[in-house]
């Protein structure tokens, strides 16, 4: 299968910590790639570094076979463009509404007319359960009505793919569930291929396709979630015992 | 003990050549955002606003009583060698040439530099940079080049208040209160106020507006990049407080060279 996204021996360093260690790994198309490892390990570093908000010290990162290390200002927003990002805080602009939040991408990247702008940004709170909040100012929303809004964003222009920065980290267990069913009734419309960041391993591992271990600078990966739990690597054991335990919630609780 | 200061002496040169190139690069890409297409109008006004017109009270407050405090000072000086009719050109030329500018810059400063630089250090540590950055906006175009623009069109605009109102609050005291000769007062303005005074004002105020916005914008966009100013709420309150320090640091040296420059 065709990767979206492909390290190449990709390093990064913060002063002595070695934070990604010749780093080769792909993200297919399509696909749903879930990102798991223990706190500063660089998962969100990974995200950054794809969206050329940081640079590698070394190494390649090629997203459709471009390397946004090497783009103009110009040609990575290009790149940007087939981008949707759910930040870790939802990143929404707190002075604009959420009405203004979701149209942002429409009014600064399209040129459509008033009438069509209307109707798709309505269209998108709707089908994200945000009918009558429009008018209200981030300040006042809920953590999972700022999940919401920022997914709505992310995916308004229907982007090839979308990253999720621990998109339930603060939230409780049934608005988690609430988030991880609108991704996945997302996903299946849009088809994008989508890579998450995040703690809530066993959870997330039911949206996976393939799964990312990060851990003290190199990248493991796993065709099926399942493999995770059978691996030798003492360190991925280690991993599993603290994170995962023998907890699996089942697919059927994100239909 | 000796290496060890020559090494902290080298990392403190090295970091402040590099903010300094940070802040020339900041500056080239406000810059550069001007001139972007579609231009954010909309924004210019609401920035001008913000920055002027909400800004005018003040200015008008501060113009009025330091034009005021100038009579009585000025008449109190003059007096002593019979020279009390040239108040009127000493009020207008201490204002237009010197203190409109820099009082006005340092009262922007205060109340508009302030908040822009905490309202970009809040976006920068919420990710609303990245945000932006991540849709394809350039932040520049869309948040930083209208609030430079704004400030570098109202800053003449408040100084030029500030000056008017400073005259009328020396004819003030100085006229109505003292009994100085009205006739005087405004013939010394009249005769003594060259083109070249005003000319000079302008140019401070356009100098101090560059000032005022790329500094306290600046400082609020690299809120993450400036040591020792810790993080999150403490950071944004501590680079706010330094760009209010640096600015007008900045606008008092500025003001000395180039009245020198001028005189």
């Amino acid at each position: 299968m065709k990767p979206a996204i492909r390290f190449v021996d990709v390093v990064k360093k913060f002063g002595d910590q070695v934070v990604l260690d010749h780093v080769n790994v792909e993200f297919l198309a399509g696909k749903t790639t879930v990102i798991a490892g223990g706190s500063g390990q660089g998962k969100s570093v990974s995200l950054k570094l794809i969206l050329g908000l940081m640079a590698p010290d070394s190494g390649q990162i090629l997203v459709d076979g471009c390397d946004v290390g090497k783009l103009s200002r110009k040609e990575l927003d290009q790149v940007r463009a087939k981008f949707g990002v759910l930040f870790q805080g939802s990143a929404l602009l707190d002075s604009m509404t959420v009405w203004e939040n979701v149209a942002l991408p429409l009014r600064e990247r399209t040129k459509i007319k008033d009438e069509e702008l209307i109707s798709r940004v309505e269209g998108a709170l709707a089908q994200f359960d945000l009918t009558g909040h429009g008018d209200k100012f981030p300040a006042q929303l809920s953590g999972g009505m700022k999940k919401r809004v920022g997914l709505a964003r992310a995916t308004m222009l229907k982007p090839d793919i979308v990253l999720f920065d621990e998109p339930t980290t603060g939230l409780d267990p049934q608005i988690t569930m609430d988030i991880y069913r609108l991704f996945f009734r997302t996903q299946k419309e849009f088809g994008f291929t989508s890579i998450i960041v995040s703690h809530d391993i066993p959870k997330v591992f039911n949206l996976a396709d393939q799964v990312v271990i990060l851990n003290d600078g190199t990248m493991t990966v796993f065709e099926h979630p399942e493999d995770i739990q059978h691996s030798e690597d003492p360190n991925i054991m280690e991993f599993v015992e603290q994170t995962m335990g023998d907890v699996y919630s089942s697919s059927e609780e994100l239909e | 003990m000796i290496v060890r200061a020559i090494e902290q002496l080298g990392a403190g040169t090295l970091y402040h050549v590099r903010d300094l190139g940070r802040m020339a690069g900041f500056l080239g890409y406000t810059l550069a955002g001007c001139f972007k297409r579609p231009f954010r109008l909309g924004e210019l006004v609401r920035q001008l606003r913000q920055i002027g017109v909400n800004s005018t009270p003040l200015i008008l407050f501060i113009g009025l009583f330091t034009g005021m405090v100038l009579g009585l000072q000025g008449y109190y000086t003059l007096s002593k060698v019979g020279m009390e009719g040239t108040l009127g050109m000493l009020v207008s030329l201490s204002l237009i040439r010197e203190l409109g500018p820099v009082l006005t810059a340092l009262m922007v400063t205060g109340r508009a530099g302030s908040a822009m630089c905490a309202e970009l250090g809040i976006m920068r540590n919420s990710e609303q940079f990245d945000a932006l950055e991540c849709m394809a906006i350039d932040p520049f175009r869309y948040l930083i080049s209208p609030k430079f623009l704004a400030t570098i069109i109202a800053l003449p605009i408040l100084t030029t208040m500030f000056d008017l109102i400073g005259i009328f609050g020396g004819y003030l005291s100085g006229v109505v209160l003292l009994g100085v000769n009205p006739g005087a007062y405004m013939n010394g303005i009249e005769v003594k106020v060259l083109n070249e005074d005003i000319s000079l004002g302008i140019y401070k105020s356009l100098a101090f507006g560059l000032l005022v916005v790329w500094i306290c914008t600046g400082r609020g966009y690299f809120v993450q990049q400036i040591k020792n100013a810790g993080f999150g709420a403490e950071g944004v309150s501590r680079v706010t407080t330094q760009a209010v320090v640096y600015t007008s640091i900045a606008v008092l040296l500025w003001n000395y060279l180039i009245t020198a420059v001028f005189i």
